[in-house]
């Protein structure tokens, strides 16, 4: 394994994206305590754990869609303010959710402008050039791409998929949350995904990545963040652990080299 | 050599259905409203056959175009307020109060606002602009109405069921408290108001209907126009231009037959003049407009529809939902007063059981229109539609003399039966859905056939 991402990796001196500190309770649970995380421009940072971890509520904070309790987020090394999905937006955070998020009665175009339609000077909604920019995007994406006019309830998962990640690309994310988001799909559609999430890497986009996947984890992430529990247990290079490291931080919170042996041989029995 | 080698193997039948069914997905023709379209044809044609030729007469589908009017308004409002998975029990009660609110504003010249009462005696006075003040009354009223509704829906998060059943019974008693008139029949009404009613003799008359026809085929013609103009401009595929020039000539000529043979045909008893097209069914068709615009090419229309979709999806979207559900029952307020200033006018009076059971007619009319209770389908031309099938039914059974518990059987059956039919199509079980229809047709059959005196 060899670690080429480290050299090709930008700017190190200002995270893209750093959360310090990040607390949510629901009620008595800490589904959050405390958790900080960073990334950089072109970076995929994995974000791994058990259910229940806390993984998702603390990318929730970040795009939006349930604030956090206290601690803060900073973009480009400034404090920002985020308390619903269009203040994410504002800073370039676009979400690829594990349900996609799409409504399934409207078309591509439809989904890919939704809650921020193009309109004409009268205020209607002009579809026909929403048709066209993600007629655009999709070429990009998906060339094979043609159901603009059906709605997406009756594409496959992969097209589906598409129009998720086509939202967030036409909007220029500068950072994407991809919350599993292979989970859904077959092998040669998971292999697209995985081209794509490069291709965006090489323009500078960092991408947070939720994943139960470890092998999708390893292939793509450059470094991987370990939640347990609502806390943060280590952030590591990929290139300096092991699958079974990474496991074993999983499952029973131990850091690289904390674990014996014979914990390490229990994780595969 | 492909249609030699079909014609051989016999499969011909199954190659022209394809073509047609990919002409119709090419077209951008709703199958569904397509569907209704041919089940409406059935019925006149059976009504007609069962009744010696009394039903398709000129004189008895006008009076059903302006029966239909009332609960085609409302149906429209209530596709929205389903779309988004709610709920509206009180638009009956709601259109009994603002029919009573407008028609005290003709008789006594009282602006009567939940127990504020200003009377102005020019009002009374029957001058010009009485009318427009009571309608502005009752929309106004109307929507405010709607604005609480919604508001304890939408921000408090009481079930819309709830709230409205709340409303249900809330707007009907509030008629006895009107105006300190105890619920007394409020009698006559303004003259021009009376208008908005559709009597024969207060409709448009032969040549401001052509007008009327002449507007609406330019509508027609321009708004095809338009949209293949929009197309070309981003450089998306139109369709062939033969299918376009085939919608507009057939649309227009459709128009025109209708109301040739409906509005013009159907000379004035005394006079003997053409009547026209009442105003009420201008109104209907002014509402169809307005809010198909409002559904497909307004942000607020694509809002309740993603809602209904996914309701987290539009959330996440960064939609502002409470609103956009709020603004639903605002729409829906301000459409029953529309129908109160109809049914109120026709009647020439406001007496305080009007628009009784007129919720559960409006629901089913938007239900045999195709709009989902799961949320997210329905279509405000399916729901007018659905308003027509109803009144057909109800106007045929009329004809054949049966009554009206009988009548209620047949529609609840038909009601039943349709979205039957409608929920086995969308899980693509067409065998099933055939039988059910057969059944449902059977059973309507065999009540109104033992009905008949």
């Amino acid at each position: 394994m060899t670690d080429t991402t480290a050299t090709a990796a930008p700017d190190r001196t200002v995270p893209l994206c750093e959360m310090r500190d990040i607390k949510v309770a629901f009620g008595g649970l800490h589904a959050v305590d405390g958790v900080t995380v960073d990334m950089y421009p072109g970076e995929v940072v994995a974000l791994v754990g058990g259910n229940g971890a806390g993984k998702s509520t603390l990318i929730h904070t970040l795009s939006g869609a349930h604030p956090a309790d206290s601690g803060e987020i900073r973009i480009n090394g400034e404090l920002a303010h985020i308390s619903n999905p269009r203040d994410a937006r504002q800073y370039g955070i676009e979400v690829i959710y594990q349900k996609l998020a799409l409504a399934d009665n409207i078309d591509a175009a439809g989904n890919v402008f939704l809650g921020r339609e193009l309109r004409t000077r009268t205020g209607s909604l002009d579809d026909e050039a929403m048709d066209a920019a993600t007629q655009g995007v999709m070429q990009r994406l998906n060339p094979r791409f043609k159901n603009l006019k059906t709605a997406v309830r009756s594409l496959s998962g992969g097209q589906r998929q598409s129009v998720a990640i086509a939202r967030a690309v036409h909007f220029n994310a500068k950072i994407l949350i991809m919350d599993e988001p292979t989970a859904a799909l077959g092998p040669a559609e998971t292999a697209q995904v995985r081209e794509l999430i490069t291709h965006l890497k090489s323009e500078g986009i960092g991408i947070f990545l939720i994943s139960h996947d470890i092998h999708d984890v390893f292939d793509l992430a450059d470094r991987i963040s370990v939640m347990l529990q609502g806390k943060l247990v280590a952030t590591v290079k990929k290139s300096e652990v092991t699958k079974d490291e990474v496991l074993a931080m999983i499952i029973m919170g131990k850091k690289p080299g904390e674990a014996t042996e014979q914990e390490y041989n229990e994780l595969h029995s | 050599m492909s249609e030699t080698t079909s014609t051989v193997d016999g499969t011909s039948g199954v190659r022209s259905r394809k073509s047609w069914r990919e002409f119709v997905s090419s077209s951008g023709i709703d199958t569904r409203l397509l569907g209704m379209v041919v089940s409406l044809a059935v019925i006149w044609i059976a009504f007609n056959t069962l009744s010696g030729g009394k039903f398709i007469t000129s004189r008895n589908l006008w009076n059903l175009s302006v029966q239909s009017v009332s609960i085609g308004v409302m149906a429209t409002g209530m596709v929205f307020i389903i779309v988004t998975r709610n709920i509206d029990l009180s638009v009956g009660s709601l259109l009994g109060f603002l029919g009573y609110t407008m028609a005290l504003v003709q008789t006594d010249g009282t602006i009567s606002v939940f127990g504020l009462n200003i009377t102005f005696d020019s009002l009374k006075a029957h001058h010009w602009y009485t009318w427009i003040v009571a309608l502005a009354v009752g929309l106004v009223l109307g929507a405010f109405v709607g604005l609480v509704q919604g508001s304890i829906i939408a921000y408090v998060g009481v079930p819309a069921f709830i709230v409205t059943l709340g409303g249900y019974l809330a707007w009907r008693g509030l008629i006895f408290r009107t105006g300190g008139k105890q619920g007394q029949t409020l009698a006559p009404l303004d003259e021009t108001f009376r208008y908005l009613g559709g009597a024969p003799e207060r409709s448009l008359g032969g040549w401001k209907t052509w007008v009327v026809v002449g507007l609406v085929c330019v509508g027609i013609v321009s708004s095809i126009v338009l949209a293949r103009k929009r197309r070309t401009r981003h450089g998306l595929t139109v369709r062939s231009l033969s299918v376009d020039i085939g919608f507009a000539v057939g649309g227009c000529l459709a128009v025109i037959l209708g109301v040739w043979l409906v509005a013009i045909k159907y000379l004035a008893p005394k006079s003997g003049d053409a009547v026209g097209i009442a105003y009420p069914v201008l109104i209907l068709l002014g509402v169809t407009l307005g809010m198909s615009y409002l559904a497909r090419r307004r942000r607020f229309g694509r809002y309740i529809f993603a809602y209904g979709g996914n309701p987290e999806a539009a959330e996440l979207g960064g939609i502002n939902t409470r609103r956009t559900i709020t603004s639903t029952y605002v729409v829906m307020g301000m459409l029953c007063a529309v129908s109160a200033a109809i049914q109120t006018a026709r009647l020439n009076s406001a007496t305080t059981n009007l628009g009784v059971q007129n919720e559960l007619d409006v629901i089913a009319a938007a239900v045999i229109g195709g709009t989902s209770f799961s949320g997210g389908i329905g279509t405000i031309p399916g729901a007018v539609l659905g308003a027509v099938v109803m009144q057909s039914l109800r106007s045929g059974m009329s004809l054949l003399n049966i009554d009206s518990p009988t009548q209620d059987i047949v529609v609840g059956i038909v009601l039943v039966t349709a979205v039957a039919v409608d929920a086995l199509i969308r899980q693509r079980r067409r065998s099933s859905m055939i039988g059910a229809l057969a059944v449902g047709v059977v059973i309507a059959a065999m009540v109104i056939q033992t009905g008949r005196p």
